[in-house]
Order: structure tokens, then sequence, then C-alpha cells
């Protein structure tokens, strides 16, 4: 679909939860052709790494925010044309005869965005300190492409390092050493006073600040190292806070005796490991009763909206995915999982799980989630208390199934003990929502399901 | 495995190769009665007959034209050029002929080429080029510099096998000097994959043939210095092993690309290009190149060793990029 009048490309909305993104590349320049759906940039958000297609084919006019910047979603990032119109032109610097503009029409100035998030705390990486200054030999001549992008990548400025190079160069090992062990200790110049001590109090005109501020250049002490934040790190940490900050978390914990599930699993493997490729994992009977339980149970699967209560006639659920060996997380949502079976929820949950390691989600495979488990039970914990994703109402916890002593009725109806594998479940709510007796009825029905699991159920 | 010459892994390659596979046939001046101006057939006239160790007047021309019709016949023809340099003389048929009838007719030329080639005996400027770069500039023609004794088999073994013309390239320098443990059973060693001679962190070599062992007595020598180097031999230079040359530059961030062929179009060039183009903000230095001059190969021996890159000029040469 060609386009015949101009277009805007937006931020899009990438996650319920992501109110911003940032522009790691642009694929086109301005004045290039596109194809609709053909990648036109990349952008980072605390979710997702992820390309936006172009919403229309034509020319790209302009681009009206640089790679590295963070906007809000639903910015204008550029303007796509129709074939053959041209970029506006610059707008003159300086009044220049040539320019045909017709005076009718206003150059159509790049509207200036209202300026979005302040930019990277760090000052702007100077790449190269210009051509040696009237030959003082200040040491720092040249600095070569790979130092130029470490530094570009750290932050760090490079006249700050020592070089060990030719006439001082700083070469690629003096910067990573740099990084590494962090800048020398600053000769205590005489700055600004702040170190003197906060007032006891918050000073109130810090309060409004709630934007992420410029934080001040921070600098490592001896023996430690600095690390920039990434923006999926920096996403967790918001929405942590801010989950924290809206919802009454209370945890309750129910344990499960799992033989049933055990049995059915061990005679299920061969069979969907083989025929389907899929592994049933203790995870995918959870999630399976849990969804079930999920419809007798909506507000637990709803959500506060301003003072309404949301409920929904389906279940869209959640799963933490940990990547990168426990140094991010991410949370792929499989849709309408009441339509699910044992087999489904399987395929689903290994496809999400998949495609979060692989960085392939899409925008739409974060987005919509009515309820999330999360299951750090893989470590072999057996007990915790969850933060629950926003603006959902609870997060189930799934743990370790442990073999314990369990007592049990024999058939005469005489207490014995029996070894049996237990799991915890926990479910932590909003407990503005969702009282401990909901909860607890919950969890009840939830475990009756588990234990009760029988081979004629899929 | 046993231990083997460079030569003795050739020559084991090629009778393996022509024991398996009939179509196999040798040609070239001397390479039947005398064995081979190396020797590398020696016995195999009395092995496999007069018919497949076909001794060729002297016409480079005739024995090229004739491997060119054999395999588009169906044959599968090795042919010896007694020194690379005379392959000049044949440079219409496999240059016009064969390196291009696969693109119009779609008929395999399945030749291969053994070029003795390199310097080091004073042998002058008609047995010493390394002409290697003249011919990888040829689109259709494959480019094979094995390094090694287990190389050398595996790589001929492959070209032999290869449906494209292959120009393997022998040097002669290697032939006795170089001794290591070959394989005994058939195998054969893929284009387009480089080798890692030796691994470091500090500065890369990229290089190939005869030069692998220069630059690694030179990494040894700057070894004691603490300076660690890497080497890459590339085995073929067409198809070269783009990834690992790029690989190696992103982890070391200084490069240096050494050959024995000249210097202006010598195939070290388009390596340095490569580098530039594809992995610029990987480098903490300007790609170096060491190669010979822009000269003839010369008779005396000094000035042989000039033109020639030796040891010490690559050891100055990786201490240069250190320092930078």
């Amino acid at each position: 679909m060609a386009t015949d009048t101009a277009i805007d490309v937006v931020m899009p909305q990438m996650g319920v939860s992501v109110s911003e993104g940032t522009i790691t590349k642009w694929l086109k320049n301005e004045g290039e052709e596109v194809a609709a759906d053909e990648s036109l940039l990349e952008i980072s958000t605390d979710k997702v790494d992820t390309e936006v297609p172009s919403p229309g084919s034509g020319v790209l006019l302009q681009i009206l925010v640089p790679e590295g910047e963070t906007v809000d979603v639903g910015t204008k990032l550029a303007v796509i044309g129709p074939a053959g119109s041209a970029p506006p032109a610059p707008a003159p610097a300086e009044p220049e005869a040539e320019a045909p503009a017709p005076e009718t029409e206003p150059a159509p100035e790049p509207a200036p965005e209202p300026e979005p998030a302040p930019q990277a705390a760090a000052p702007a990486p100077t790449a190269a300190p210009a051509a040696p200054t009237d030959g003082a030999t200040d040491g720092k001549t040249f600095v070569s492409p790979v130092v130029a992008r470490i530094a570009a990548e750290h932050s760090v400025d490079v006249n700050a390092v020592p070089g060990t190079g030719r006439g001082g160069r700083v070469t690629k090992k003096d910067i990573l050493n740099f990084i590494e062990q962090g800048p020398p200790p600053a000769p205590a110049e005489p700055e600004a006073p702040a170190e003197t001590p906060a007032p006891a109090a918050p000073a109130p005109a810090e309060a409004p600040a709630r934007a992420p501020a410029p934080a001040a250049p921070v600098a490592a002490q001896q023996g430690e190292t600095l690390e920039p934040m990434n923006a999926m790190r920096k996403g967790i940490a918001e929405h942590m806070r801010r989950s924290l900050d809206t919802s009454a978390h209370v945890t309750s914990a129910i344990e499960v005796d799992m033989s049933q599930v055990v049995a059915i699993r061990s005679k299920l493997k061969n069979e969907y490991q083989s025929k389907f490729g899929v592994n049933p994992t203790y995870l995918i009977f959870v999630a399976r009763a849990a969804t079930e339980t999920l419809l007798e149970y909506p507000w637990i699967n709803g959500e506060i909206r301003g003072d309404q209560i949301v409920t929904r006639n389906y279940v869209n659920l959640g799963f933490a995915v940990e990547l990168a060996d426990g140094k991010g997380l991410i949370v792929p949502v499989v849709k309408n999982a009441e339509g699910l079976n044992l087999l489904g929820m399987a395929r689903a949950v290994t496809d999400v799980a998949e495609r979060a390691r692989n960085k392939q989600l899409l925008p739409d495979d974060v987005q919509g989630g009515t309820f999330t488990i999360t299951n750090p039970g893989g470590y072999g914990t057996f007990h915790g208390t969850p933060v629950i994703s926003q603006p959902q109402a609870a997060i189930l916890g799934t743990y370790a199934v442990v073999k314990r002593p369990w007592v049990v009725q024999d058939e005469l109806g005489e207490d014995v003990i029996a070894i049996r594998p237990i799991m915890n479940l926990t479910l932590t709510y909003d407990h503005r929502l969702v009282d401990g007796a909901l909860a607890g009825r919950f969890l009840r029905d939830l475990r009756e399901k588990l234990e009760a699991w029988g081979e004629d159920k899929y | 495995m046993a231990e083997k010459t460079y030569l003795q892994a050739i020559s084991d390659g090629l009778r393996q190769e022509m024991q398996h596979d009939k179509r196999v046939f040798v040609i070239g001046e001397d390479v039947g009665v005398y064995g081979g101006a190396f020797k590398v057939t020696l016995g195999f006239q009395e092995e496999f007959g007069p018919w497949r160790v076909i001794d060729a007047p002297l016409s480079e021309t005739a024995i090229v034209a004739g491997c060119t019709g054999a395999a588009i016949m169906g044959m599968r023809p090795v042919a010896e050029m007694q020194f690379a340099d005379f392959i000049s003389c044949a440079w219409d048929h496999l240059v016009t002929v064969a390196a291009k009838q696969r693109y119009r007719a779609g008929t395999p030329v399945p030749i291969t080429v053994r070029l003795p080639s390199g310097g080091g005996f004073s042998g002058g400027p008609f047995h010493s080029q390394n002409p290697e770069s003249s011919f990888a500039h040829i689109a259709g023609l494959k480019i094979i510099c094995p390094a090694t004794p287990e190389d050398a088999k595996g790589l001929l073994a492959n070209a032999i096998q290869d449906p494209n013309p292959c120009l393997y390239f022998e040097h002669k320098h290697l032939y006795r000097r170089i001794k290591a443990e070959v394989p005994d059973e058939r195998y054969t060693t893929p284009f387009g994959k480089a080798r890692t001679h030796r691994e470091g962190s500090d500065i890369s070599v990229i290089t190939w043939g005869a030069m692998v062992y220069t630059a690694d007595e030179a990494a040894s020598e700057l070894e004691s210095e603490g300076l660690s180097v890497e080497i890459i031999d590339l085995r073929t230079l067409v198809p070269w092993d783009k990834a690992a040359v790029l690989e190696s530059a992103a982890k070391t961030s200084k490069v240096l690309v050494l050959h024995e062929d000249t210097r202006t179009g010598g195939f070290g060039g388009e390596i340095a290009a490569t580098i530039a183009e594809e992995g610029f903000e990987d480098l903490d230095a300007p790609v170096k190149r060491i190669t010979a001059p822009d000269t003839p190969v010369p008779f005396s021996p000094p000035l042989e060793k000039a033109f020639i890159p030796q040891v010490e000029d690559v050891v100055s040469g990786l201490r240069d990029l250190a320092e930078y």
C-alpha cells in the first residue's frame, strides 16, 4: 500500500507497562525508499529489542528522533511521504537566496518535539579530541576506531584515560583497563559541595522530579567496577519499584501433593518428547490447573482500573523467563490459555520461552497478560514472594518438587506416614482487590485440581 | 598416523586419489619416467601405467588445454607445472577457457594444477615466484595454499574432488623442511576454513603457505617479551575465511597481513581492505602489510633475503604494531 499523503511513524506501544523506547538504529536514511512492512528502525525497550516495520511504502522524508534517544510511546519518530517526494529542505541557517520556498507554504519545519526524557545521563563521549592543537604534545593524538567505540559504549571520556601507546595514544588495552579498574581516585578537587549531607527531610522541591533524574556521574571506588544498566535492567528496576508502590502485596502459600501429576507426567513424558518434541514439565500442569481455577476466580484474573474492577472471560498467562544467566527477565504471554489442553500449553510455553531466549519475541508477545506464573523452583527454592506484574492482580509462584514424609490415610482410614512429592505454591496478590480468604480458596481449589489429576484429564 | 614431510604428504594424497578414482590422472613435464622435478610422482608410472602418468611435451599450454578438454569429457586431471612461474604460458587456457567454462556452458572443469612455488633457494626470477594473487583475481578459479603436511594432503584431495579448476600452490621451501604427523587414511580438508596456527591476544597475523612458519618464529621470539601473537593460516585464498579473520581482528584489534608475494595487487590488500570495511570499529591500529617489494625475485642470495620477508622483518613489524 503506497502512501498518498505523508504518514507518521510513531514509537509503538511495546507492552502494557512500557511507556518509552530507545532508538537503537535507523535502518533507512532520509530520502531512501521504504516498502510497507519493511524494517525501518530498531528500538529497545525494557521488554524487548525489536525492529519497527514501516507503516506504509514511500520515501523516508524525515527522521525526527536520532539514534540513542529515548522517547515516550506515541512520539513521532519519522515521516514517510509518497514515492518521489523530497525530504524537506533543511531550514537554512542563513538566508540563502536560492531557497525556492514558496512564501505561502511554511517550510515543514521539524516540529520541535516535546523534549523527550533527558538523554542518557553521561555526556556524549567526545569521540575524537580533534587535531593536535598547536603541536602541543598533550599525548592525546588520535582515537582509534575501537577505542572510540568502547568509549561510546561505556560513556567514557577518552581524555581521562592515561595512554600508553605511541605518543601517549590511548590503546584498546588502556581503555579496557580503565573501565575495569574505574577512574583513578580523583585528586580531591574543591568541587561543589556535593558531599554535604542531605537535609534530613527530603527537600520538597525534589519530590516532583520523578523523571529519571540525570544521574550524576558515578565514580567507582577502589575495587569496584562500573557497568552501565541496559534498557532491560532499567525497565525491570522501574517496573519492580512501581509495582510495589502500586499494589498491596500479600503472599499466601500452600503445599500440594504432586503424586498424581508425577505419575501422569512420567507416563506422558516419552510420548510428548518423541511425538511432539515438548516436555510436559510440572509447570505445564500447574499452568493448566491455574487457568481452570482462574476462570472460577475472575478477580484474581482481574485488574483495578481507576475505580473499576476489570474481569475477563479469558486467561492470558504470563510466564517469567530468565535471560542471560539470570541477568535479565522477560514475561512472554500465552494468549487465551483457557483454550489450551495440556499439549497445547506445553507447546505454547516452549514456544514463547524459546523465542524469549532467542530474542525473537514480538511486541504482542509481551503484552496483554492477565495473570503471571513464575517458577523459581528450578533452583530448589521452596518459597518466595514475587512481585506482581502490573496491572495484574496476582502472581503464582511454583517451587521445587521435594519428596517429604507426609501423613496420609491408608485404606482402613488410619494415619500413616508416606513419602510424597510435595510442591509449594505461593499466590502473591494485590490486597486492594483480593482478600486473604479469596486467595486461600483459590489456592485450595488449585491444589485439589492438581492432587486429583486423572489420566483422562488433558 | 605417521610423520611425513610436506612433499610425502602431497605424494601420498595424490596416490590415494588415483587409487580410489580411475578418472584421476597425472600429466606434466618429466612426471613419469623421471618421477617429477621434485620427485612427487616417483614410482607413479610403475604403479598406474603410462596412460595415467603422462610425460607431456615442454608446453604448459598443451598441458592445461589437454586437462581442460579431458575434464570436460569427465576425467579428473592433475597437472604439474614444473615451477609455478611457468603457468603464465597457459594463462589463456586457464583463465579464458577453464575458469569460465562452467559459467558459460554449465560444464564442470575439475582440473587440479599443482604449482611448486616460492623462493629461498636463489632460484631467480623464473623459479621462485608466488603468483597466487594474479589468479585469485580470476573468478572461477580456486586458490589453495597449504602450509602443513596434513593440510597438504587433505587440501589436494579436496581439490581433486572439487568440480572447479583448482590451483594448488605447494611451497618448495616446505617440501622437505616441514615434517609432521599425517593421517594414513584418505580424507579431505575443506576450502575456506582458516586454521589457527597459534593462539594469541595482542596482535593477529594473517598469512598462508611458508610465511606461517616465518610468523611463528617471530611470535616465539616475541613471546618472551610478553607479546601474545595469534597466527591465522588461511589455507585457501579463494575462497578465504573472512569470518575467521574478522573474528581474530575483533579479538586483538591489531592485524598484520603477511605474504611472500609482491605487495601491489597482492592478496594481502584484499584482506586489509575487508578488515577496514567490515571490522573498522574493531581496529586499534592501521592494518599493516609485510610483503615482498614490487620487483622480480633476485638471484643473489643477500638480495633474495632482502626480498622475501624474514623473521626479523616480522618481529620488527609486530613490535611496531604493539607499540602503536
